[in-house]
C-alpha cells in the first residue's frame, strides 16, 4: 500500500451549491430549511459549505444518501456543474494557491484535460458510445495534446490491460459491451492521463454483485499500484469500509461526521451514521 | 409588374450588412460569423452562401470566374454566372489568372491565386465539429474555449477502426493556430493550397448562415497526427489525357468501349490554358 | 487554332428551360393570374405565410410561374423578398382589434358573442363533387347560386360587418387561473436581418415558426401531441379575421395612434392554445396553472397555427423529446433551407466523391494499425 503522505493534493473550502437564488428567509436562518429545502423561495442547497482535504495516495469516501449531496460535491469539483460559493486548490495547480472553481473555462478545461479523472455512476456520462474502447481512452490524452497515435495507442492498450478489456474487444464500441465493460472502460479513460486526483461516483451502483466485487478490486489495485488519490462516493458503506481510508459521511448537504473509516465503523458519533452502520451489520 | 433589381440584386442595407459580417470574419481568421443569410434567386445548398459574399463585394470593375467541380461549365456553375452576370452587367473570365473574384464549389482552382485576386468558396456545412457535436449552442463554446479534441478523435478513431486517416472531402485544418474550420469539401489535394496563400479566401455558407476567412499570407495547418502525416488522394502515376499534366487534381474517367481508365485535369479551364500554351500530346 | 472551352452546361441550361417552359404550356392554355386570386385562395395562404410576404397579387403570379409547385412558388417569393428594402415599420398590431369572420373556442361550449364558424371545410364531407364540372359549363350556376345566397343574407338581415370582441383568454385570465406575463415590449429581433443564436428568444422563434413550412410545422407539432412532447393543449380561440396595420408617420416626430396611418389589413389566423402545466406553489406543493401557446400565420391556415402554438409551448419548456429542442426545431421547418438542402443532392458531387473514392481504395489496400 502506498505511503498516505501529509501533502494535501486537493483543498476544499466551504464548497456550497444551491439551486436557487435564496431568500433573506433562509439565507440568514437556515433552521427554516426543511432538510436543504427552503419552502419560502424553493431553493435547494445540494451542498453548504463543505470543507475537507484530500492527501496524497488516499482514498477518501462520501457516503449518505441519496438527495444529501455527494454526487453534486464531486461533479461540482469537476466543473459539470458550477459551484454557488466556496473554494478549491489543486497542489498540482497554480502551485496550490489559485481557486480552480473561478479559473476560465479553458482552464478548467486543462484541469480535467491532464490534473483530474472522473467516473461517473452513468457509463453515458463518461463514454463515447459509438467510439471504439481504444479512442475513448485516448481522447482524454488527445484533448492533452496528444498528437501521436502510436503512442496514445500503447498508453491505451496498457490501461485497457490492466482493467481487463480482451484485445479483441478493444475496437468495438461501448454501445455493444456489458455494464461491468462499460465501467472498466471509463475508469482506463479516467486514468489515462495519470491524473493526480481521481472522482468515482457510485461507480458499482446498478452492477450485479459479482461484478461489483471486480470493479471494487480493480480500483483498490490501481489506487496500490499508481498511488492515486480517490474521492469516492457512494451510497454503500459496505463499498466505503472496503475502499476508503477516511470517511466524510454528508446529510442534507452538509458534512455531519468525518474521520478514519474505522472509526466512524466502530464508534459512530452522529446518530444518522449510527443508523448507517447499523444497518450494514 | 415588372422590376428593376438594384446592382448585384440585394439592396444596399443587405449589402452593407454581409459586407460587415465578411470584414469581421477576416479579421478573425478561420471564425464562423453569423449572419442573416438572405434567400436568394437560387436554392438553399446550390451555393447562396457563397453567391450572398460574392454579390455584397462585387463592383463595376470586377471581372467573374465561377466554377463548379473544377469546371466553368458545370451547369451550376452556369447558372450561377449567369444570375451575377443579369445583376451586375460585369465580365466574365474562364483564366483563373484574369478573374479578380473566383467563386468555386468544391475546388481550389490548379494556379495559384494572386494578391489582389478573392476566391469565394460555397460551404455546404461550416461546422467542423457537427459530427461530433450536434448542437450549435455547444460547439460555438468548445470553439471559443479552443476545445478540438471532438475533431481530433474522429480521425484517432478512423485510424483504430481502418488503420488509415481515412476521410474524403473537407479535411478540417487549423487556422492561424486558432480556430480548426472546415475547408468546405474541398479534396484534401487542395488544402496546402489555402496555407499562406496569396488571394483572400472567403468562405460562404447561406442555409447554416455563416461567413468565415482566411486572410492573404495565414497559417493554414491540416490536421494530422505526428505519425500518422496528412495525406492528400493518391494521384500518383496519372497523366491528363489531354495536356499531359501530372501534378493535378484529376477526373477518373473509363473508355466506354475498352473500360480502360483514363485521366483528366479536373480544373477544365487550366488544361485548356495549358494546351494553347502547347503543353499536352495533342496540342 | 486554338482551343476552346466546351459551352455544354450553358447549352443545356437554356434547353431545360425551354423545355419547362413547354410543359407549362404545352397543354394550350394558361392560367390567369385572377383566376389564381379567386380560385386558389388556400395555396395562396399557405405560401404567403411560408414566404412570409403578404401579397396576394404576388403570390399569384408566383403560382402561376411555378405551375402551382408550392415549394418553387415559395422559392420566388422569399428570393424576391430579400431584396425589398425595409421602408417602415408597423405600429405594434394588436390582434384584438382583429375583424373576424371566424371564431370558435374547443375549451367552452359558450363563449361571448359565440362560436362562429365562418368560412371552414371543417364539417363538410371530404366527397368529390362531380357537380362542379357542370358549373364549368354553364357560367350562370355559380351566378345563380350567389345571387340566391345573397338575398338570403340580407331577408334575413345578417349584417356583413366586421366582428370585434374580446378574447376567451381574457375571461381565464380574469378569473386567475391563466399564467399572466407583463407585456413585453422590447423590439422583436428581425430573424431575416440577424442571424439566429442559442439560446434563442422567443420573438425569434414566433418568426420562425410563422415561416415554417406548412407540413413541417404540422408534422413537429403532431409529433409532440402524439407522445414525442409533454405539451397536451386544448384550443382556447382559434380566430381568422382582418388585421388593420397601421404606420407612423414618415419624417414626423409626432407618434401615437391618432397620427398613424391605416395602410392596409392583412388576413390572419390566430390560435392561442390553452396548455395545463405544473407549477411548485411557495408551500413547495405543486398545483396546475394554464399557459398558453401562441400561433399565428398569414391567411386561412388553420392546421399550421394550432401546431405552431403547440411548438410554441413545447419551446418554453424543457423537455427530452425533439419538439422541445430548440435547434431541433427552428433549424429544420424552414422551406426554403429544407428543400435548399435536400435537392441540392442533385448537383455533381463527383469530386468530393473521387475523395471518398481514394480514401475507400486506400483502406482496401489494407494496412492495420501497428
Amino acid at each position: 500500500m502506498p505511503e498516505v503522505t501529509q501533502e494535501k493534493v486537493l483543498v476544499v473550502k466551504n464548497l456550497t451549491k444551491q439551486f436557487g437564488e435564496g431568500c433573506e428567509k433562509c439565507r440568514k436562518n437556515p433552521e427554516v430549511l426543511i432538510r436543504n429545502y427552503c419552502p419560502h423561495c424553493q431553493t435547494i442547497y445540494a451542498t453548504r459549505e463543505v470543507s475537507f482535504d484530500l492527501y496524497r495516495g488516499e482514498i477518501l469516501g462520501i457516503v449518505g444518501e441519496s438527495g444529501s449531496g455527494k454526487s453534486t460535491l464531486v461533479r461540482t469539483l469537476y466543473f459539470d456543474q458550477e459551484a454557488s460559493a466556496g473554494e478549491a486548490f489543486l497542489n498540482d495547480y497554480g502551485e496550490g494557491r489559485a481557486d480552480i472553481l473561478k479559473v476560465s473555462s479553458q482552464q478548467k478545461r486543462y484541469l480535467r484535460d491532464y490534473l483530474l479523472g472522473m467516473v461517473y455512476q452513468n457509463p453515458f456520462l463518461g463514454l463515447k458510445m459509438k467510439f471504439s474502447a481504444l479512442s475513448n481512452v485516448a481522447e482524454k490524452l488527445i484533448a492533452a495534446g496528444g498528437r501521436h497515435v502510436g503512442t496514445m495507442t500503447q498508453r491505451a492498450h496498457d490501461l485497457l490491460d490492466v482493467v481487463t478489456i480482451e484485445d479483441y474487444r478493444r475496437k468495438d464500441a461501448p454501445e455493444n459491451f456489458s455494464g461491468g465493460m462499460q465501467q472498466r472502460v471509463q475508469i482506463a479513460k479516467a486514468l489515462s492521463n495519470n491524473p493526480p486526483v481521481l472522482f468515482l461516483d457510485e461507480v458499482t451502483t446498478g452492477l450485479d454483485l459479482s461484478v461489483q466485487a471486480n470493479v471494487l478490486d480493480l480500483i483498490k489495485e490501481i489506487q496500490r499500484d499508481l498511488g492515486i488519490s480517490m474521492v469516492i462516493v457512494s451510497h454503500d458503506l459496505g463499498v466505503i469500509r472496503m475502499l476508503a481510508d477516511r470517511t466524510l459521511v454528508m446529510l442534507d448537504g452538509r458534512v455531519i461526521e468525518t474521520g478514519l473509516t474505522d472509526q466512524i465503523l466502530e464508534d459512530p458519533q452522529h446518530p444518522y451514521t449510527q443508523k448507517l452502520v447499523q444497518s450494514l451489520l | 409588374m415588372k422590376n428593376a433589381y438594384n446592382f448585384a440584386f440585394f439592396d444596399e442595407g443587405s449589402k452593407k450588412e454581409i459586407r460587415r459580417a465578411t470584414l469581421k470574419a477576416v479579421a478573425i481568421p478561420g471564425y464562423q460569423v453569423p449572419f442573416a443569410s438572405r434567400e436568394m434567386p437560387i436554392a438553399r445548398g446550390w451555393g447562396t452562401g457563397g453567391l450572398q459574399v460574392t454579390l455584397s463585394l462585387i463592383n463595376q470593375g470586377d471581372v467573374i470566374k465561377v466554377i463548379d467541380q473544377g469546371t466553368d461549365e458545370s451547369v451550376n456553375a452556369v447558372s450561377i454566372k449567369n444570375l451575377i452576370q443579369k445583376t451586375t452587367g460585369v465580365d466574365s473570365t474562364i483564366d483563373t489568372g484574369k478573374a479578380t473574384v473566383v467563386q468555386s464549389r468544391h475546388r481550389i482552382p490548379e494556379e495559384p491565386l494572386r494578391e489582389e485576386q478573392i476566391i469565394v468558396l460555397q460551404v455546404p456545412m461550416p461546422e467542423p465539429l457537427r459530427f461530433v457535436e450536434s448542437s450549435e449552442y455547444k460547439t460555438k463554446r468548445l470553439h471559443g474555449d479552443g476545445e478540438y479534441s471532438g475533431a481530433w478523435l474522429v480521425l484517432f478513431e478512423k485510424i483504430m477502426k481502418f488503420g488509415k486517416m481515412t476521410g474524403g472531402a473537407a479535411h478540417p485544418v487549423y487556422v492561424h493556430d486558432r480556430y480548426v474550420m472546415s475547408p468546405s469539401p474541398i479534396p484534401k489535394y487542395d488544402n496546402p493550397r489555402l496555407d499562406h496563400s496569396e488571394g483572400i479566401q472567403l468562405f460562404g455558407a447561406g442555409r447554416e448562415k455563416k461567413i468565415y476567412a482566411i486572410p492573404p499570407y495565414t497559417k493554414v495547418v491540416s490536421l494530422a497526427f505526428d505519425d500518422y502525416p496528412f495525406e492528400v488522394e493518391n494521384q500518383e502515376g496519372r497523366v491528363c489525357h489531354l495536356c499531359g499534366a501530372t501534378d493535378v487534381f484529376f477526373d477518373e474517367l473509363e473508355d466506354e468501349l475498352t473500360h480502360e481508365v483514363y485521366y483528366q485535369c479536373n480544373d477544365s479551364s487550366y488544361c485548356l490554358k495549358r494546351l494553347n500554351q502547347g503543353g499536352g500530346d495533342n496540342a | 487554332m486554338a482551343y476552346v472551352a466546351v459551352k455544354g452546361g450553358q447549352e443545356a441550361i437554356g434547353e431545360s428551360l425551354k423545355r419547362l417552359e413547354y410543359e407549362r404550356l404545352k397543354k394550350g392554355r394558361t392560367i390567369e393570374t385572377r383566376a389564381i386570386e379567386s380560385g386558389l385562395q388556400g395555396l395562396i395562404d399557405q405560401v404567403m405565410s411560408e414566404a412570409s410576404l403578404y401579397d396576394e397579387a404576388l403570390a399569384a403570379l408566383a403560382i402561376k410561374q411555378a405551375q402551382g409547385n408550392p415549394e418553387e412558388v415559395v422559392f420566388l417569393l422569399r428570393a424576391f423578398r430579400s431584396t425589398l428594402p425595409r421602408k417602415y415599420y408597423s405600429r405594434t398590431v394588436e390582434s384584438h382589434e382583429m375583424a373576424l369572420t371566424r371564431r370558435i373556442s374547443a375549451s367552452f361550449k359558450d363563449i361571448p358573442g359565440g362560436q362562429i364558424l365562418g368560412a371552414s371545410p371543417d364539417y363538410s364531407h371530404r366527397l368529390i363533387d362531380f357537380d362542379l364540372k357542370r358549373e364549368e359549363a354553364d357560367p350562370f350556376i355559380p351566378k345563380r347560386w350567389l345571387k340566391a345566397y345573397l338575398k338570403e343574407i340580407e331577408e334575413n338581415e345578417v349584417w356583413e360587418t366586421p366582428l370585434k370582441y374580446p378574447k376567451v383568454m381574457d375571461y381565464l385570465r380574469r378569473e386567475g387561473l391563466m399564467a399572466t406575463y407583463e407585456a413585453d415590449e422590447t423590439e422583436p429581433e428581425d430573424v431575416t436581418k440577424e442571424a439566429l443564436k442559442f439560446p434563442s428568444k422567443r420573438s425569434q422563434r414566433l418568426q420562425i415558426l410563422t415561416r415554417g413550412q406548412t407540413g413541417a410545422v404540422t408534422a413537429l407539432g403532431y409529433a409532440s401531441l402524439r407522445g414525442y412532447g409533454s405539451v397536451h393543449p386544448t384550443v382556447g380561440e382559434l380566430r381568422v379575421g382582418e388585421l388593420p396595420i397601421t404606420i407612423d408617420p414618415p419624417f414626423s416626430e409626432e407618434t401615437g395612434e391618432e397620427e398613424a396611418y391605416y395602410i392596409g389589413s392583412i388576413r390572419v389566423t390566430e390560435v392561442e392554445s390553452i396548455i395545463p402545466r405544473a407549477v411548485k406553489t411557495p408551500s413547495g406543493d405543486y398545483e396546475e396553472e394554464l399557459d398558453l401557446g401562441y400561433g399565428i400565420c398569414y391567411g386561412q391556415n388553420e392546421t399550421k397555427a394550432i401546431a405552431m402554438s403547440i411548438l410554441d409551448r413545447c419551446l418554453e419548456e424543457p423537455g427530452e423529446a425533439p419538439t422541445h429542442d430548440e435547434e431541433f426545431v427552428l433549424y429544420h421547418v424552414d422551406s426554403v433551407e429544407a428543400t435548399g438542402f435536400i435537392s441540392h443532392l442533385k448537383l455533381p458531387h463527383y469530386v468530393t466523391f473521387q475523395s471518398k473514392l481514394d480514401s475507400v481504395r486506400k483502406t482496401k489496400k489494407g494496412g492495420e494499425t501497428q
